[in-house]
């Protein structure tokens, strides 16, 4: 039974505060329930498609497919993060005035939050099928109840989601300017950490090589292992053991956010007084 | 999912061919448990090891020290290379049975 729980909140945890920080950084866009939900959908059915493949995901690319495949889902999980970052810098400063003009809702302006669909789609993904599998095995062979699993499973995934909301409420505790900052900052150190996850991925796979392994190990001070590490992995990417390759992609993904915010914040200074 | 992964296959057109000559370890898994628990390889060698599930359950191969994780069905088996890796204990555990599966590989 604690197995039942330990592995649901570990699975768990990523996705809840992905989607706590996700729920802070669309405080106040009109319908972003409705895309964060299909996100949620996506993601269920996605997890359950690829829990039903695993074994052709598994052999393909001679015998690395399931490593590529996680490493793609990673990469594009980043690719996507860093999308809507850059998406929320362009639009963030209207959206926090208009917060301030009509009340704390936007009520007008469809804002396209695909993405965000997307993100928490794919974050859900690699977990989800992982519980599935493994819910699988479990209600397989099992001596115990199904009531007694399905609660220790529940009560993992609900640490994890009160984990999440924790998250949640304490971002919008901050005043709408500093909110979208830290939030914009948070998700570009979630990009990043994915984008040396996905790294780790190739490597694992042969397709990449590890340039040093480990480049360091901090692992007398913070372990993978520990509650705090395995929650700082999905927040900033912790890792207590990088490879060379790990770092250069995290160091990568942060310049290639940062340049593409940078670039993409100017013409909406411009357009400003235009638009006032 | 197949359009992913052949997205990433393209990004990656050179995926290494597995040498023929990388020498092969097998670990077997059954009841939950890893046999060989404690397996010696060579240092500075590139490893496969084939791991196959002889339990009817899905288990999770994982190592925090060799960063690998790779899910092996029941009754199937997966391969999972490492090294070249400097001398040292390396521990690894089925992420779904911890309590009971768990080895080490030790590089000398």
């Amino acid at each position: 039974m604690s197995a039942t729980f330990l592995i649901l909140f570990r699975e768990v945890l990523e996705m809840a505060l992905i989607l706590g920080i996700i729920m802070a950084a669309t405080r106040g866009v009109a319908g972003r329930m409705r895309w964060i939900g299909l996100g949620l959908l996506g993601g269920l059915l996605g997890s359950l498609a690829i829990a039903i493949s695993a074994d052709r995901i598994s052999e393909a690319m001679e015998g690395m497919g399931q490593e590529m495949f996680n490493g793609g889902i990673l990469l594009a999980a980043s690719f996507m993060i860093g999308w809507t970052v850059v998406w929320m810098k362009k639009h963030g400063r209207e959206l926090a005035q208009k917060m301030k003009q009509v009340g704390q809702a936007v009520k007008d302006g469809e804002m396209p939050l695909y993405s965000v669909s997307v993100v928490v789609a794919l974050s859900m993904w690699r977990e989800g099928a992982e519980i599935v599998l493994f819910m699988t095995g479990v209600l397989a062979t099992t001596e115990e109840s199904l009531l007694a699993i399905m609660m220790a499973g529940i009560a993992g995934a609900a640490c994890a989601g009160m984990l999440g909301a924790l998250i949640y409420l304490g971002l919008i505790q901050l005043s709408s300017k500093h909110m979208f900052t830290v939030t914009g900052w948070l998700l570009v150190l979630v990009a990043c950490g994915m984008a040396a996850q996905s790294a780790a991925f190739f490597s694992a796979a042969g397709a990449l090589p590890e340039l040093a392994n480990p480049l360091w190990d901090t692992s007398w001070l913070l372990s993978d292992e520990s509650w705090l590490g395995s929650a700082l992995k999905p927040l900033i990417g912790y890792t207590a053991q990088p490879t060379g390759m790990q770092a250069l992609w995290y160091a990568a993904a942060f310049c290639l956010i940062a340049v593409a915010m940078k670039l993409s914040s100017r013409p909406a200074v411009s357009q400003r007084p235009a638009a006032a | 999912m197949k359009r992913f992964a052949l997205a990433a296959a393209c990004l990656f057109v050179a995926a290494p061919a597995l040498a023929d000559e990388v020498p092969a370890h097998t670990i077997v898994i059954k009841d939950h448990k890893f046999e060989p628990a404690t397996l010696e390889i060579p240092a500075d060698t590139k490893v496969k090891l084939v791991i196959r599930n002889e339990d009817k359950t899905p288990e999770e191969f994982e190592s925090h020290d060799l960063k690998r994780e790779k899910i092996v069905k029941g009754g199937k088996e997966i391969t999972v290379l490492v090294g070249p890796l400097k001398p040292g204990t390396y521990k690894f555990f089925g992420e779904f049975n911890p309590k009971t599966a768990q080895g080490e590989i030790v590089v000398k």
